[in-house]
């Protein structure tokens, strides 16, 4: 990620106007050929983690060693998430574009010699249509990406989020250029306003009236004023924020110079969970390129205007990205949640007028200044304008992060985009909003997919985590998971939630054991709300959400368990029985060896039978036979 | 002077109070158990739930942190807010089984029995932190803390550890709503060479 051979070797000098900045975009774009061959290798989480390091050496090694041959000398970038992490390692081949899947250090050689040097495609690394089966060369041909709307995302996957050029080339500051020299405070303000934006971490609160309301409590109590990025991404199965942070630290950072010079404040935090020590690494690199440029700190391109800020590792808990809670983490205390009567506009950190916004939230604010309140509020719907980031996980084909206008159908994001269930059945139910959001059915496939329809359907936005679940999820286990979850979680102030999320879990772990009645149900229902209504902060009033959308979209399911004692999706432990059908058994023998506590018997070629008195539902003997005669029932 | 309504019944306030303070002038009931005049409230029991009604929004606030504003229209005995008690209380009987007080105080408001199982037959303290906040506050000290957070949060010793810092002074067990801090008691001061509470 250092030796990023397109950085311009130039020793940073300090902007003095948006006319130097100008300049140096300008020097930036001429120095580099747009036709010269480059190497992107994807280095988000999920590309890592699938082996992405590995390919960027192998390519550096192999052009060493092919450089001779070659008439450029490509270069290799190594980027931010590109959002298909499934397929990855990805690698991007530019100028032409062409993007290879599940790229390993061994396919790199023919990668140079077929790519680089003869100019041709490597199919077998090609994406695949797979309702067509043609393959398809380029990333905006592939369905994944074509429904696509990248806003918040524009650069991520595109440039080395190491590398301020390349922030700078593809017109990163130009916002912030544009706030400081051409309008007033007052007027920024006023376009976050018109722009409809609503936060992105979870209420879905206006970020224009969060941000008048701080300016209404600044004139009363004066300043200082802080401006706080929550970076503290808690959600399982939630990636967006990390993506953005680490695929493109400049974009949130310029949000937040913007907003600090829209409110006057000369301080502000990055709140980032100490989870994503990379997003962390990067917001440092860029925070510390952004100073030498004379984008943050003192007197930014000699504006007058001081800001400057730090980054403030999360402690940890999934309660600390509640706005007092994370106040008080930050603060130096323990991460509790407060009452919120007073709100934290008027009295956050320290007591101070304080905007708290989510990472993609304030990434929101440099193209709406950019390119004015009126282009932004065309994207999406009236009520939810713009785009959102969603991760895509669970029972989908294309695991990864997508952003889409807001308003498009549910049944798009996970059916054209996501690429469906892997099964090729329909999808049984999407928890929208993380653990704490709901569990939208299927027959609710066309629910627009913006802050008001989703609360419509009994579930939330929340920050955009989207778990897709087919009929293999059992909706009762499914609840008691993210209850579970939340227990873990719960600061244990306010009695509701301490008490009331574990006695709400002890009901569903009955129920999945098959004790239970109707009326145990409707308690449940009560109880739900009595939490929802009860707690002290969101976290305990939202934890229900999931109980109380499963039992009303899936009744019957609920009732298969207490009333028949059977899980309609085969899960829970004690209401299932595997059996071996004999007329699928070949007496391969694979099982019994498995099975741990060695209750399958049968001879070599001739049926094999489970012991149900000893087995213990493991399910290892299903996932071993290759010929699918381990059934449940 | 701040005017407002409770159960339709038209109250006064000054400026500051809480509407928990409010009713209490006015001797409407509502029950708390983690409320003590002398400490500072902390809106952890939530058995202080009323509602808020305006036109055909409504939301359910702690009312012994909420402040007063003029035009409040404030229900405390709405169908939201005894659902609410009722589950606190049936939780709080599960959870404390051998305080004699809570189990009269759920008496008071209808709530005799629990659906829930004890975890703890002996169990009296419910973590409402009155203790350590008449500690703080009151006498100076900090010689109780909440040990553990979450679901396992609860109230001891700072570190676990008995502590030289207790002066022995009993305000702690005054304070307690439950009863519950006669027996944590010892563990918090340790066992000083002189028996305090056994000079008098
Ligand atoms: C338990 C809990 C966890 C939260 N976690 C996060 C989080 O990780 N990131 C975030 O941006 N907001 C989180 N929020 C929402 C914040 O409290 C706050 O509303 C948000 O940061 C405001 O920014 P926004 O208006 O830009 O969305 C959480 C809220 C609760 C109740
Ligand atoms: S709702 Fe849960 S997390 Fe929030 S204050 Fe109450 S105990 Fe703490
Ligand atoms: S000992 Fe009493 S005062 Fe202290 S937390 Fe427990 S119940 Fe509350
Ligand atoms: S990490 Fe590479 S595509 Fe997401
Ligand atoms: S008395 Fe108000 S929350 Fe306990």
């Amino acid at each position: 990620m250092h030796n990023s051979a397109i950085a311009v070797k130039t020793e940073p000098v300090r902007l003095q106007s948006a006319e130097e900045l100008n300049a140096l975009r300008d020097r930036i774009i001429a120095e580099r050929d747009p036709q010269r061959l480059e190497v992107v290798v994807c280095h988000g989480t999920g590309c890592l983690a699938s082996g992405s390091a590995k390919v960027s050496q192998a390519f550096r090694d192999a052009l060493e060693t092919a450089g001779i041959q070659a008439k450029v000398m490509p270069g290799i970038k190594t980027t931010g998430c590109h959002g298909l992490c499934s397929r990855g390692p990805l690698v991007v081949i530019r100028p032409q574009g062409l993007f290879y899947q599940r790229v390993q250090p061994k396919d790199v050689a023919e990668i140079v010699q077929r790519t680089l040097i003869e100019g041709q495609a490597v199919d077998r690394l090609l994406y695949r249509n797979p309702d067509t089966g043609d393959l398809v060369f380029t990333q905006d041909d592939i369905p994944f990406y074509k429904l696509q709307e990248r806003v918040v995302l524009r650069n991520v996957g595109k440039i080395d989020p190491t590398d301020i050029s390349d922030t700078i080339e593809a017109g990163g500051y130009q916002a912030l250029a544009k706030a400081l020299t051409t309008m007033t405070p007052e007027q920024v303000v006023a376009e976050i306003e018109k722009s409809g934006l609503r936060g992105r971490g979870g209420a879905g609160f206006s970020t224009g009236r969060k941000w008048r309301s701080a300016l209404s409590a600044i004139k009363k109590k004066g300043r200082p004023v802080y401006v706080v990025v929550n970076g503290d991404e808690g959600d399982p199965g939630a990636f967006m924020d990390c993506a953005v942070m680490e695929g493109d630290p400049h974009a949130v950072l310029e949000g937040l110079i913007i907003g600090a010079y829209a409110l006057g404040a000369e301080n502000g935090y990055l709140y980032v969970r100490a989870e994503y020590p990379l997003a962390i690494r990067h917001l440092e690199i860029a925070m510390a390129q952004a100073r030498a440029y004379g984008l943050l700190g003192e007197n930014i391109l000699n504006s007058g205007f001081s800001f400057d800020a730090r980054i403030n590792r999360g402690a940890g808990a999934f309660v600390c990205g509640e706005s007092t809670a994370l106040f008080t983490s930050i603060e130096g205390k323990p991460g509790n949640p407060r009452p919120k009567y007073i709100r934290s506009v008027e009295e956050g950190l320290w007591g101070r007028p304080t905007v708290l916004n989510n990472v993609e939230t304030w990434a929101n604010v440099p193209p709406i200044i950019a390119r004015g309140a009126d282009w932004y509020n065309q994207i999406g719907v009236p009520h939810s304008t713009g785009t959102k980031v969603f991760s895509l996980v669970g029972k989908v084909n294309n695991v990864g992060l997508v952003e889409v206008p807001m308003g498009l159908p549910l049944s798009t994001l996970v059916e054209k985009i996501g690429g469906g269930v892997p099964n090729g059945k329909p999808f049984k139910a999407v928890q929208t909003g993380g653990p704490s959001g709901g569990c939208i059915p299927y027959h609710l496939k066309d629910t627009p997919v913006d802050y008001d329809s989703l609360v419509a359907a009994g579930s939330m936005m929340g920050s955009g985590g989207m778990i897709v679940m087919d009929d293999s999820d059992c909706v009762v286990d499914v609840a008691r998971y993210f209850l579970h979850f939340l227990e873990e979680e719960s600061c244990g102030k306010c009695l509701p939630c301490r008490l009331g999320l574990t006695r709400m879990r002890e009901i569903l772990d009955s129920f999945s054991k098959g004790v239970g009645s109707e009326q145990d149900i409707a308690d449940l229902t009560s109880l739900a709300q009595a939490i929802q209504d009860g707690a002290l902060c969101a976290l305990g009033a939202s934890a229900p959400n999931p109980v109380l959308t499963t039992i009303r979209y899936f009744k019957e399911e609920y009732l298969a368990h207490v009333q028949d004692h059977r899980c309609p999706a085969g899960v829970c432990k004690d209401l299932i029985t595997y059996a071996i059908d004999p007329a699928l058994c070949t007496g391969c023998m694979t099982c019994a060896r498995q099975c741990p506590v060695q209750c399958i018997s049968g001879k070599k070629k001739q049926p094999h039978v489970i012991d149900a008195e000893k087995c213990l539902r493991c399910g290892i003997c299903k996932e071993s036979c290759k010929f699918g005669a381990v059934l449940i029932s | 002077m701040i005017t407002f309504k409770i159960n339709d019944q038209e109250v006064s306030a000054r400026p500051g109070w809480t509407v928990l303070e409010t009713a209490r002038e006015h001797d409407i009931d509502i029950p708390t158990l983690c409320f003590h005049p002398a400490v500072s409230a902390s809106g952890a029991c939530r058995l202080c739930m009323v509602e808020l009604r305006e036109g055909s929004w409504s939301k359910l606030v702690a009312s012994c942190i909420y402040p007063v504003a003029e035009g409040l229209q404030v229900f405390t005995e709405t169908e939201r807010v005894r659902n609410v008690r009722r589950w606190v209380f049936e939780m709080l009987l599960a959870a404390c089984p051998a305080s004699p007080e809570i189990a009269r105080m759920a008496a008071k408001h209808g709530v005799t029995s629990t659906r829930f199982e004890s975890h703890d037959p002996e169990q009296t303290c419910m973590v409402c932190g009155l203790c350590a906040r008449v500690c703080e506050e009151v006498v100076g000290l900090s010689a109780i803390a909440t040990v553990d957070r979450g679901v396992h949060k609860r109230v001891g010793a700072p570190f676990a550890k008995p502590t030289d810092v207790c002066v022995a002074c009993g305000s702690c067990v005054t304070i307690c709503p439950t009863g519950a801090m006669q027996s944590i008691f010892d563990s918090i001061r340790g066992v000083p060479a002189t028996n305090l509470t056994q000079l008098g």
